[in-house]
């Protein structure tokens, strides 16, 4: 079934994303063309087939690494916030949450 | 070598012919950074480079220049390349072509960029790319070019009212145009091999997780790799040698696969290689000067020692849909960052937390990735993954054991790149779909983690360039390398320049 414009309303506030109302016009017909060449990957029989996420693992195990739980980075604070849009003494500041 | 002669051939040496003459102090680092800039300002109406710093460039020249003068010089000591604008880089700015990243400056080198550094390469800026690396036409481009006020497609070379190709058309156009030597790119659909082809150059995508996607600005993490483009497989065997080697303490996908010389085995002879030619890669959708192309090269390895094998890779059709559910869930998951708060834009207005996060990501991001992520977050809402999402898993699973089934009878999987050669500018219009379906000789190897390999083979409509597609089993880089270089012996297409170039 295609998508209605109410779909678009709800998966926009899902993605955090505003929409301008031309642009959400603009994004169901898109959405369903290219919804449209779903449908033949949804006929497939996949059965017992299991997915693949990291594709190496089409010829064998591939297990996810970890590393030892120890602290292993410098302190980069200053150049880790020098790009973002608002800090106050060290601190990411956002638009009040609780009131 | 004498003054003009250094200036009217260096453009023209590829990565292997400067770090000889480098090693031999023929010319400089700095001379040749110098060059090379000097060729980039004046090809700025191309659009390839977004970010462009002379000094920061002639500064790293120099320190090449100290390290050949010391005797301890790496390989590719002074030879200078272009970075796609998708790698992070502290030396120059990083904005995968959106605005949601304008002026983002990173603390950290990513590790391909630091690899190749520690190889001696020079930086000679940042390469114009598809916004988020999601695009096939290097059209959806949100930040300027170097040296232009607002933000251009970038043009093919060939013919500037074509397209590059993309996502990495800026290092297409710029490698084709000999505005640099070499360029890195990333390839998540074919983001490598196509521009590549359209621009007629040589690029190669590794196996999925032999390059580090640390400090790659992510877009569809089980997909993304890094690779080479430059003018030869000679070249791109180079610089593959010292980007791939496993980065375990910071990419958790990166294989435990040692680094590899993957120019050891460049001459080897091509007697009795089998390539398997898929029937659904010379459908009645691929355009005759392509085919026609195509079939030349294939006549061509026939003659160079090579059998030519039936093979059949039935879910080709499939990959586009399996492509853009999986890039788009994956893509809509990895954005999620970008959000106003840590770095990157944040609009200037809003009523709260919820309303800033939803304007920033409403100025911050252009069309196609909006849709992307829109696509995205619907296979991945509650009632939906299944029937999307996990089946598109599924039919992925059955996409790769098709090339393993192919690979029984081949030892390299040969076609064309793309249905067509590179289209006009804004031809595809506001139809993202025609975009998704030009995609589809390249897309089955990146869902399946294939090595693939673009070479030039020639001239089809309109006089534009020709790759032809070789696709090897996991870890058979050397091979393709192998195939696309002894092609380059015996014939010269990857050594034609643009007219005007």
């Amino acid at each position: 079934m295609p998508l209605q414009s109410s779909d678009i309303t709800r998966i926009a506030a899902l993605a955090r994303l505003r929409l301008a109302p031309d642009e959400s016009t603009r994004m169901l017909g898109q959405l369903n063309g290219f919804f449209d060449l779903v449908e033949t990957m949804r006929a497939v029989d996949t059965a017992g087939v299991e997915p693949l996420a990291h594709p190496v693992a089409a010829i064998g195990d591939i297990a996810l690494r970890l590393r030892d739980d120890v602290a292993s980075e410098p302190d980069a604070r200053d150049a880790n916030q020098r790009s973002a849009p608002a800090v106050e003494r060290g601190l990411f500041l956002v638009p009040k949450v609780i009131e | 070598m004498s003054d003009l002669q250094k200036t009217s051939e260096l453009h023209s040496m590829g990565v292997a012919g400067l770090a000889a003459a480098l090693a031999a102090r023929e010319v400089s680092a700095v001379e040749a950074a110098r060059h090379f800039l000097a060729r980039i300002h004046a090809g700025e109406a191309l659009g390839a480079f977004v970010a462009v710093d002379d000094e920061a460039t002639l500064a790293q020249a120099r320190a090449a220049d100290a390290r050949i003068a010391a005797g301890d010089a790496p390989a590719l000591a002074g030879v200078p390349i272009a970075h796609k604008d998708i790698f992070v880089t502290t030396d120059f700015p990083t904005t995968a072509g959106s605005r949601m990243l304008a002026g983002y400056r990173s603390p950290f080198d990513a590790t391909v960029v630091r690899r190749l550094a520690e190889a001696g390469t020079v930086t000679l800026g940042k390469l114009s790319c598809d916004e988020f690396a999601m695009g096939s036409a290097n059209e959806n481009v949100a930040v300027p070019a170097a040296g232009q006020d607002r933000a251009v497609p970038v043009r093919n070379p060939w013919d500037r009212d074509r397209i590059p190709g993309g996502s990495s058309g800026g290092s297409a156009a710029a490698v084709a145009a000999r505005l640099a030597p070499a360029a890195t790119g990333t390839d998540t659909g074919g983001s490598i091999r196509q521009p590549a082809s359209f621009c007629g150059i040589t690029g190669i995508k590794p196996t999925y997780g032999r390059a580090s996607r640390y400090g790659m600005v992510a877009f569809a993490s089980s997909l993304d790799q890094a690779g080479p483009m430059a003018r030869s497989a000679e070249d791109c065997a180079l610089l593959l040698s010292a980007m791939c080697g496993p980065d375990p303490d910071r990419d958790s996908t990166s294989l435990d696969r040692p680094a590899e010389d993957f120019s050891r085995t460049l001459g080897d002879s091509l007697d009795g290689l089998r390539i398997g030619v898929p029937a659904e890669f010379l459908g009645d959708g691929v355009a005759p000067g392509v085919r026609a192309a195509v079939d030349a090269a294939l006549a061509e390895y026939e003659r160079l020692g090579a059998k030519r094998v039936a093979v059949t890779l039935p879910r080709t059709e499939l990959s586009i849909p399996v492509y853009y559910i999986l890039a788009a869930a994956e893509a809509s998951s990895n954005l999620s960052r970008f959000d106003g708060v840590k770095f990157g834009h944040r609009a200037a207005q809003y009523k709260d937390l919820a309303d800033m996060y939803a304007r920033t990501r409403e100025e911050g991001f252009g069309d196609e990735v909006k849709r992307r992520i829109m696509i995205g977050t619907y296979v991945l809402s509650h009632g939906y993954y299944d029937a999307y999402y996990l089946q598109a898993q599924k039919v992925r699973r059955l996409i790769a054991d098709d090339f393993q089934q192919a690979f029984a009878q081949c030892d390299v999987i040969a076609g064309p790149v793309a249905p067509t050669v590179a289209w006009k500018l804004g031809e595809h219009g506001d139809d993202p779909v025609a975009d998704y379906l030009a995609d589809i000789f390249t897309l089955p190897a990146s869902l399946a983690g294939l090595p693939g390999l673009s070479v030039p083979v020639g001239t089809g409509e309109h006089g534009m360039p020709v790759g032809l597609q070789l696709i090897g089993n996991y870890f058979g880089e050397a091979r393709l390398l192998n195939a696309a270089h002894r092609f380059q012996q015996a014939t010269d297409w990857h050594t034609r320049a643009p007219q005007g170039i």
